[in-house]
């Protein structure tokens, strides 16, 4: 059984339809990607396994139906949503964004925290700066960092790499890929840099105006020649 | 069958204003003199109310202090209808600089209070531009509550706290009716005329731009429209409306006094606006309806009998307030418009797209 | 997301608790500063001045915008964390004087002072839940009608179940005067600063300290993000409501031995309050405590010394004040600036 499953979702913020049937699936263990152009529906494809639009279809997470399901609930199953714009707490310190971060998980912060400090050791030492101070790729890891702070068993992420120099890009994907690889960790990553995304996802989906257009492993869509054109760039 | 059906739907309105017109002119006929009294209030409250929907249901700006305007509106007719020697002889002094004149008959002075109301009402809107929807309302509230200590303190032209007296005016032309029946034309006239400058300005590019600012001022913007134009004419032709309701108002009781504009009257303009529907001018009509009628039912309920109605009639309105808004956020008038709609398309909006107000 | 932009603050290269505690004491300091000066002024222009008599005024201003500065902190409260102004908040703090009242005519003051605060606080929470939470995200006038309409309510419901006469209201502190460096100051003004200020000390210490004052923080920050995480935001949007109808019970409480308990009680008061509040930033806590005093103080001096003014002209006097203070800085003294985002 996957982990994730979405049958046939359709989703509209007030009037406007954003997804027409979008399905897939996220087995444990995967990093799976999401690619397409502005506007497709990958954000709001996301959006709706959080509960925050009004969806028609199933989806459900370990067995689990969660569409009608409020956003708390969804969070305090185990799902991590970093959004775009990483969501974080502007006007809070760097350690009061991790403590929120304890909110859903299963009350070890204290360990969980320590570990996160392993892979961003900076943020010790800047506990105290409000968050809106960082630079946008210590935003970006502050956001990783918080969401991996409630255990998740699904992290999803919404465009990690948008507005961030391309060595930070690197680094970011490169813990990704580290947490997938030791701790088992299932990401479902949202990105329109398709190339890194490829490289760290085992699997992907390419939506197009709001429906799945092609979906493969990573080998298939690199050589997939549509894919490689209006994606990947060659 | 398309083509009827559109012409028929444009026709609506025209027809239906006749229809108005027509009860207008009727109506005396079957009612005693309170009933017309009432509605002679209705039409008042209507115009005032129409201003009220163009600032904030138009160009969305939350006023709290539209019982100001009325109550400007009313102490210039008053002073003018008087004029000096008038004043005088009620033992008033008003200063010499002030451009009373001698007395006017107190139908000419509905148009020069909507004027000078106006310019007041300009006057306000260019400070209003700073101000963002909070402290807007604030500063709307500040001159709500300020105006009757104002008008009291400057006792030596207002008439402190005794307020003036005026003369009920004659049916001109020597018609054989009385002097309430012609008042009820009279602000009925009015109201017409109101309704028509209104439908006029809503439907014309200015109606366009203060709908594009009220719904984005960004946005309107970059379409080209200067948001601190529009919002400040919107601010003066509100207050120019409610002018006109506060002559009528004077004329119509004969006597102006600050207690007759508490700060509550400008909530409740606000929350009859509401009800009535913004964004629609027709919901002027029911605002005006609600406004005069509503709190006698509330202490009376028509439904069930009630002693705590009786004694708390301020419970039931309020309670009535918020139980409104639940079910009809976008008020009556769009409540009606959603019930053709749905007769027409089958489907029913409760919200209407007009009324988000940011 | 949206972060507002900064306001300009010198860089100073201190933490952030140094800065706050620097800015803190100049502030105080500077404002005893101004006090002396509007006083020197006096000297000159007032025929019959002593410093003692201005510095009783100054004291009692206080005391007074200690009230207005409870209920601003109440309205910034629910502002803050849910983006509505609730013009009911007066009229809640009036019905929980109310309540009150009854409670001290079977036990003592301070007994009943605690349950009036739980009364309050579990009826600020079911409100929001019952009242506020079916119009949270209508447009904005819709919800400005709601709470002016659960105003009217309350005023009504109150005048029905205790009768609209007034009423005298007890107390804690005795009716009595007292001299601190030669100027007399009565101890109730003394007593209502102390109560204000120990309000404020715990409610700072709630949201610095507690696990539950940070959520509320990050609710106020933003509501989505804290879903995301988890946050039950409709429970802590409740506590929010609860929160300020306790800061209104207060400022009730604090103001009826004066003011005499009657359901218009707290109308003028809430506009001062409002006025605090915009005037100290309608998002600020800080702003919100500051705008009150200052507001007590302003118009105790203008209504003291400016004869123009005198009694009745005060209130329009302070609201001229706070048009000009908004016009030069629409955001107030300690708001943050909105940056529009298109």
């Amino acid at each position: 059984m996957p982990l994730l499953e979405l049958t046939d979702v359709h989703a509209r913020y007030g009037p406007i339809r954003a997804l027409h049937g979008v399905s897939l699936t996220v087995d444990e263990g995967e990093v799976v990607a999401i690619l397409g152009a502005n506007g497709a529906g990958k954000t709001t494809t996301l959006r709706s396994i959080s509960s925050m639009t009004r969806t028609n279809g199933e989806i459900r997470y370990s067995g689990k139906r969660i569409a009608r399901r409020s956003p708390e609930y969804v969070a305090r199953q185990g799902i991590a949503h970093v959004p775009e714009g990483r969501g974080l707490f502007p006007e809070l310190s760097v350690w009061e964004n991790l403590r929120m971060g304890g909110v859903a998980g299963r009350g070890a912060f204290d360990t969980e925290v320590k570990r996160v400090m392993g892979y961003f050791p900076w943020i010790e030492r800047r506990r105290d700066q409000p968050a809106a101070t960082l630079s946008g790729g210590e935003q970006q890891m502050l956001a990783l960092g918080r969401a991996l702070v409630s255990q998740p068993r699904l992290l999803m992420l919404d465009e990690p790499s948008l507005g961030l120099a391309p060595t930070i890009v690197r680094e970011l994907f490169g813990t990704v890929k580290q947490l997938n690889e030791e701790e088992g960790l299932t990401v479902l990553v949202v990105e329109q840099n398709a190339t890194i995304a490829l490289e760290v996802a085992s699997r992907a989906y390419v939506l197009e105006v709001g429906k799945v257009a092609v979906e493969g492993t990573s080998d298939e869509l690199r050589r997939h020649e549509g894919v490689r054109k209006s994606y990947l760039g060659y | 069958m398309n083509v009827v059906r559109r012409n028929l739907g444009r026709a609506i309105g025209p027809a239906l204003f006749l229809a108005a017109a027509v009860l207008v002119i009727l109506m005396p006929r079957f009612m005693g003199e309170f009933r017309l009294l009432q509605f002679t209030l209705v039409a008042i409250y209507a115009i005032a109310l129409i201003g009220l929907n163009i600032l904030t249901g138009y160009s969305g700006q939350i006023s709290l202090g539209h019982g100001a305007f009325v109550g400007v509106g009313a102490y210039t007719a008053a002073l003018l209808s008087l004029g000096r020697p008038g004043l005088e002889a009620l033992q008033l002094d008003p200063p010499s600089w002030m451009p009373l004149g001698d007395g006017m008959r107190p139908i000419f002075t509905i148009p020069i209070a909507a004027l000078v109301t106006g310019l007041f009402g300009l006057l306000i809107g260019v400070p209003a531009l700073r101000l963002g929807g909070i402290s807007l309302a604030l500063a709307t509230l500040a001159i709500a509550v300020s105006f009757p200590i104002v008008m009291k303190r400057f006792a030596e032209v207002t008439g402190g706290g005794g307020g003036i007296n005026l003369n009920l005016p004659e049916t001109p032309f020597g018609w054989d009716i009385s002097t309430r029946h012609w008042l009820f034309y009279e602000a009925w006239v009015t109201a017409g005329i109101v309704f028509l400058a209104g439908w006029l300005l809503t439907r014309g590019r200015i109606g366009r731009a203060w709908r594009a600012i009220r719904d984005g001022e960004v946005a309107a913007v970059s379409s080209g429209v200067n948001p601190a134009l529009y919002k400040t004419f919107a601010f003066g032709v509100s207050a120019a409306f409610a002018g006109a309701a506060g002559a009528l108002l004077a004329i119509e009781t004969a006597y102006v006094n600050p207690d007759t504009f508490p700060v509550g009257i400008s909530i409740l303009l606000l929350a009859s606006a509401v009800i009535g529907g913004l964004g629609s001018l027709a919901g002027a009509i029911f605002g005006a309806l609600l406004y005069v009628f509503l709190p006698i039912y509330a202490q009376k309920p028509p439904i069930f009998s009630f002693e705590f109605a009786d004694q708390a009639p301020g419970v039931v309105f309020g309670v009535f307030l918020i139980v409104i808004m639940l079910l009809l956020p976008g008020g009556i008038a769009h409540f009606f418009r959603a019930l053709v709609v749905a007769a027409r398309t089958g489907r029913f909006r409760r919200r209407s797209r007009t009324s988000e107000l940011a | 997301m949206a972060i507002p932009a900064r306001p300009a603050l010198p860089a100073l290269d201190v933490s952030p608790a140094a800065r706050t505690l620097i800015l803190g004491v100049g502030g105080f300091l500077g404002s005893i500063a101004v006090l002396v000066l509007i006083g020197l002024v006096l000297t000159q222009t007032e025929e019959v001045f002593t410093w003692s008599g201005y510095w009783q005024q100054v004291v009692s201003g206080l005391a007074q915008g200690a009230i207005f500065a409870s209920l601003a902190l109440a309205l910034v409260l629910i502002y803050r964390a849910t983006d509505i102004l609730n013009f009911a908040q007066g009229e809640m703090a009036t019905f929980t004087t109310y309540i009150a009242w009854s409670l001290m005519n079977h036990m003592s003051y301070w007994p009943a002072f605690a349950l009036t605060l739980a009364i309050a606080f579990i009826g600020g929470a079911a409100i929001e839940r019952t009242i506020i939470r079916p119009v949270e995200h209508r447009p904005e006038i819709v919800i400005v009608i709601v709470t002016i309409g659960l105003l009217i309510a309350l005023n009504g419901l109150a005048a029905w179940i205790w009768n609209p006469e007034v009423k005298a209201f007890d107390s804690p502190f005795p009716n009595r005067t007292t001299e601190i460096g030669g100027v007399v100051v009565a101890i109730q003004d003394l007593g209502v600063l102390g109560v204000t200020l120990v309000t404020v000390i715990l409610l700072w210490a709630f949201f610095r300290f507690t696990a539950l004052g940070l959520v509320m923080r990050a609710v106020a920050n933003s509501q989505d993000a804290s879903r995301l995480l988890g946050v039950r935001v409709g429970w802590m949007l409740a506590l929010g409501w609860g929160l300020a109808a306790v800061l209104g019970a207060i400022a009730g409480m604090m103001a009826a031995p004066s003011v005499f308990l009657d359901p218009n009680m707290m109308l003028i008061i809430l506009i001062y309050s409002f006025a605090a509040a915009v005037l100290g930033g309608i998002d600020s806590p800080v702003g919100a405590i500051v705008g009150g005093l200052m507001l007590g103080v302003l118009i105790n001096l203008l209504g003291t010394y400016v004869d123009f003014i005198g009694g009745d002209l005060r209130l329009p006097a302070a609201l001229v004040v706070l048009l000009i203070v908004l016009l030069i800085r629409p955001q107030g003294l300690f708001g943050h600036k909105v940056v529009r985002r298109v």
